[in-house]
């Protein structure tokens, strides 16, 4: 059951080159993946909702520039995966919630609009923990997505479904979206590459919110040069994101083979200790000897504030999450449960159309922001966050970029950790600091636990620079054991 | 002190007097094309819903982007109501409703972009500005059935235009101590408003929105506790909703009972406030840090450019004209109300007679191009009326012309005929009268004060009808006074 | 460090969050959310009396646009998503004297 092989691993570098140059035709690469979809996908369920018909008609328009001597860009024809919490006009966008069912977004978000431009193709709205909540997309209204190495397993989440679709070859690129590990740790647990952007790299504009300050877009692809392509297209300065970084996005995909020699490289030593399962610290480790051979200066980093970031981030998420999810009222688009007054049907509404881990975090936030409650939680909760920025910026003096486990596990059953939320918490605690930081961070598939499983390791980098970032993923990437 | 407070205090046995303690919360729309997170119209009265994005619908995944004239607007209100211009950040007040498509409302908190300022009112008393800050403002509900009042309606429509239109509150302390006050803080902030350009300031459109606190206490003694009422749609409301809710706190107080803090709302139909909401109710708020927006720094070169665009304002344009004219500032307050201050002090340079200036400005130029005449020719029409060359009345007649045609007041007096009648020939017109009328004369010179006035309207009359109206009354009566004295 | 969270208290913030709870629900989300908060205990324990928080990851300032109108929604789009609708408006059922 574990390591089945998916249908299609073109990566999107391949599929684009070959569309572009016409000798493969979009349509023949998105049938490819359709077939794989109609194959699998009542097994994994990465899906809420399949667009063939739509892709269809895409990847003919691809097909017919292509045929017309335009080029349709750099992504032609590339089938993507979008999570179902970025808006599609015209198309339901659902957050894996009841209480968006059969909502239809009556615009794009700018990711989707960029990705369009670029000639990629959307095969369809990819399964999610409901509104981003969880760490296995177990949380979704619509069914858990399954782990297409071993379909016992979860996913990771929040982005399972986007995940599972590269893994299982339903599409070539997902974009998922990473509030606390959302993107990086499915792309661990099912052995693709996932990306944390810097905070502000990628337009927030048309992502519905979980947390405003710490959500970021971001691609989950086959190889590192398919994230670098994506990341050049998606990223870049949107003036309908106040919080969009105005620095022109670097060249990426073109530096990848640049190395890693002279860079320093620290091991966080506080994600390496309890919590951390032996088998992936010990890939981990193997990693860091891969970067040193490759010229690297490797040594231990400390980052002592990332110990707090776990504590931190459930303060600080859930309370942006409890005033980002008030909209859902019942009163303009969504599930309404008819009452009597308007207090009562936004009552009954919420209380039908939420699941029960947003509920917890709706409610966890809300008492974190309450009075008497604000300083002693939410206040404090954005210190630490200052604490953390600090020990970052300080590792940052003596290191380029750091490295530390994705995942502390490799994919766990189904059901496992469902019961006790803080037990599936701690899925994140490498992956929240970057998210509190603002900091760029990607999962490279680095070999197999000890049950067989992918183990990601995480690479960090300070604000901006994804381009040494992804120079040392290509580096691991290569240097990955078979 | 309302009149009704004090009344009661004094003549009812209590041995202290009552004083009224009041602040005002007023919201205003800002004049901006465009709301202040979207591009979407900021526009009164267009079809429902038509004027919505998915920004100020609050549709998910939509983000706001701040509009940067609503913020030049805000700090030059900031510098017109003399606060400093501080930096400043937006924070999230959650609750739900209805009309606010996001169940919060973005609004700033802990720092407000204008912070300590004052507006000093016509009378000279200084009203302290504890804050001037942006907001968005809600949509707006039609509450359907019922009767058409909130607490009765059968069920609410709701139309989104409104929402994320660009707001200033500006906060006032508790300086206030009486209606009159209250209504004179209001207007003046109108003023205010309008001379800056910020905002249309329609009271009656809800552009212009004016919240009141209202407490009493003996004086000398700690604030009272407060009630907040809401729904005062003009100055008169105002006026008449902080009366009665000063007099309901003192009967309540002087029959035993406390007043409780709450929000209430005034009823103009009956001319009560009802309560809407106590503090016991009060919302928890949640306030935060709008993660989706980042703060306002303005640069000294920004704020420079603002501070330049503040133009002189109401009080200061009051005190010009009072100095010119030599009157107080509130004699001032109707002209440079009207925008006619710049004519009034023009004319006056040239030579006009102050008093007689502002009285036409105050009278006979509340009318469309009043603010258009040429000055020089307002000063001419007064000193032709100072000379007795044009009656009163003529010389309003005069100055209609004036602002609908232009022209000079001479040529226009000439073309109507309004020929001036000298004092000498008006002395031959009045004795010609005299002799005419041999037994009224006799009458008037010999009768009682009664017969006298009586006789005093029909010489005039007969005056006026021998010179075609061109004789001034005045003279006329002055004339018949020296006649029975001589 | 504020008392441990209770059954009232959850009861509360539902009431504020708008969630309706089941007597289980508010015995499970009281046993849970405590957990989460006894978690966060060692934030509590920390002296950041000096340390200035952090609202947003990227510090940015004076991100403005110009006052220029843009083209707004469709009504029809719009309120083909709304679940009732009456003369072009959104219809809820009365707030009873909720205006804050």
């Amino acid at each position: 059951m574990a390591d089945a092989t998916p249908a299609t691993t073109d990566t999107a570098v391949a599929i684009a080159e070959a569309v572009r140059s016409g000798e493969r035709s979009a349509r023949e690469v998105l049938d490819t993946h359709l077939a794989a979809i109609d194959a699998r996908e009542g097994e994994i369920h990465a899906f809420n909702l399949v667009l063939a018909d739509e892709a269809r008609a895409a990847a003919d328009e691809i097909d017919r520039r292509v045929a017309a001597g335009e080029d349709p860009g750099p992504l032609a024809g590339v089938p993507v995966a979008l999570k179902d919490n970025l808006c599609t006009r015209g198309v339901a966008t659902t957050c894996s919630s009841k209480i968006l069912e059969g909502w239809e977004p009556p615009y794009d978000a700018t990711v989707v609009r960029r990705l369009a431009d670029a000639g990629a193709v959307v095969v369809g709205k990819a399964n999610l923990d409901e509104f981003a909540m969880g760490s296995s997309t177990e949380n979704s209204a619509f069914g858990p997505t399954r782990n297409p190495r071993d379909t016992t397993k979860v996913p990771g989440g929040s982005s399972g479904g986007s995940t599972a679709a590269v893994a299982a070859g339903f599409a070539a690129v997902g974009l998922g979206s990473d509030t606390g590990g959302s993107i990086r740790q499915p792309a661990a647990l099912c052995g693709v590459v996932g990306m944390k952007p810097t905070y502000g790299r990628v337009s927030r504009y048309g992502l519905v919110a979980f947390a405003s300050s710490l959500d970021q877009i971001g691609p989950l692809t086959h190889t590192v040069a398919d994230t670098a392509r994506v990341l050049e297209v998606i990223g870049g300065h949107d003036p309908a994101d106040t919080t969009s970084i105005p620095e022109a996005m670097p060249a990426l995909e073109s530096v990848l083979g640049d190395g890693v020699a002279g860079l320093r490289v620290g091991v966080v030593r506080e994600l390496m200790g309890e919590g951390i399962a032996p088998d992936v610290a010990a890939r981990v480790r193997e990693a860091a000897e891969v970067l040193a051979a490759a010229g690297a200066e490797v040594g231990e980093a400390s980052v002592p504030a990332v110990t707090y970031g776990l504590s931190a981030y459930y303060l600080i998420a859930p309370a942006e999450a409890s005033s980002n999810l008030s909209r859902y009222d019942g009163v303009r688009y969504g599930l309404r449960v008819d009452a009597p007054t308007t207090p009562e049907m936004n009552l009954a509404s919420r209380t039908a159309g939420f699941g029960a881990e947003v509920k917890r975090r709706i409610m966890l936030g809300t008492y974190a922001l309450s009075a008497g409650y604000y300083d002693a939680y939410y206040g404090k909760a954005q210190k630490v966050r200052t604490l953390i920025i600090r020990d970052f910026a300080a590792a940052y003096e003596s290191f380029d970029l750091l490295l530390a486990p994705t995942s502390p596990t490799t994919a766990f059953p189904l059901g496992a950790k469902v019961s006790d939320p803080l037990t599936m918490y701690l899925n994140d605690i490498c992956t929240i600091p970057s998210n509190l930081a603002g900091q760029p961070a990607v999962s490279v598939p680095f070999g197999a636990g000890d049950d067989g499983l992918p183990v990601g390791v995480q690479l960090l980098a300070p604000a901006l620079a994804e381009a040494p970032l992804l120079r040392a993923a290509a580096v691991l990437e290569e240097g990955a054991p078979s | 002190m309302t009149e009704s407070g004090s009344r009661r205090g004094a003549d009812e046995g209590g041995t202290k007097q009552w004083e009224l303690v009041v602040g005002l919360e007023v919201h205003c729309e800002l004049a901006t094309a465009t709301k202040l997170f979207c591009g979407c119209p900021n526009q009164f009265g267009a079809e429902p819903n038509t004027n919505v994005c998915p920004v100020c619908l609050g549709l998910p995944g939509s983000l706001p982007v701040l509009n940067r004239q609503a913020v030049e607007f805000a700090m030059r209100l900031g510098r017109a109501l003399h606060c400093t211009v501080e930096p400043s950040t937006f924070a999230r007040k959650n609750y739900f409703y209805p009309d606010m498509p996001k169940d919060y409302q973005v609004s700033q908190y802990d720092q407000p972009i204008n912070a300590e300022g004052h507006l000093d009112l016509p009378s000279g008393q200084r009203i302290g500005i504890e804050r001037a800050h942006l907001e968005e403002d809600t949509g707006k509900s039609t509450h359907v059935g019922g009767g058409g009042r909130i607490h009765e309606a059968g069920h609410s429509l709701v139309d989104y235009n409104r929402a994320g239109v660009p707001l200033v509150e500006i906060v006032g302390r508790p300086d206030l101590r009486s209606s009159e006050d209250a209504k004179a803080y209001a207007a003046e902030l109108r003023a205010i408003l309008l001379a800056t350009g910020v905002s249309d300031a329609k009271m009656e459109e809800g552009s212009m929105r004016v919240d009141a606190n209202v407490s009493v206490r003996h004086p000398g003694e700690e604030f009272g506790t407060r009630c907040e009422i809401k729904n005062l749609n003009s100055l008169r409301s105002l006026g008449r909703a902080i009366d009665y809710e000063a007099r309901r706190q003192i009967d309540l107080i002087e029959a035993g009972e406390r007043v409780i803090q709450q929000t209430r709302h005034w009823d103009e139909a009956d001319g009560r406030t009802h309560t809407l909401r106590s503090k016991e109710e009060a919302y928890d708020y949640r306030y935060f840090p709008e993660p989706d927006l980042v703060p306002v720094v303005p640069s000294a070169e920004w704020l420079a450019e603002v501070e330049a665009s503040v133009p002189t304002l109401p009080a200061e344009r009051r005190e010009a004209v009072a100095e010119a004219a030599g009157v107080t500032p509130a004699d001032a307050a109707l002209v440079v109300e009207r925008g006619l201050d710049g004519l009034v002090l023009a004319a006056i340079a040239a030579g006009a007679d102050p008093l007689r200036v502002l009285t036409h400005a105050d009278h006979n130029l509340a009318v469309e191009g009043a603010d258009a005449l040429d000055p020089r020719a307002l000063a001419e029409l007064v000193t032709m009326e100072a000379d007795g060359a044009l009656t009163a009345t003529q010389a309003k007649t005069v100055l209609a012309e004036m602002v609908a045609g232009g022209g000079s007041p001479a040529e226009i007096a000439g073309a109507k005929g309004f020929e001036a009648v000298s004092a000498d020939a008006l002395g031959d017109v009045v004795d010609g009268i005299i002799a005419a009328n041999a037994d009224e004369w006799d009458r008037y010179v010999n009768g009682d004060d009664k017969t006298r006035g009586k006789l005093t309207g029909f010489f005039v009359g007969q005056v006026m009808r021998a010179t075609q109206g061109n004789a001034d009354g005045k003279a006329v009566t002055a004339l018949l006074e020296q006649r029975r004295g001589g | 460090m504020p008392q441990k969270i209770t059954r009232d208290d959850v009861a509360h913030v539902a009431d504020l969050a708008r969630l309706a709870l089941s007597d289980d629900e508010l015995e499970q989300f009281t046993g849970q959310l405590a957990a989460v908060l006894d978690h966060a205990a060692d934030v509590e324990a920390l002296d950041v009396a000096d340390v200035p928080p952090t609202s947003h990851p990227v510090p940015l300032e004076n991100v403005l646009r110009d006052d220029v109108v843009t083209p707004s929604l469709d009504r029809a789009e719009v309120l083909a998503q709304a679940p009732a609708v009456e003369d072009d408006r959104f219809r809820v059922p009365p707030s009873l004297g909720q205006e804050p």
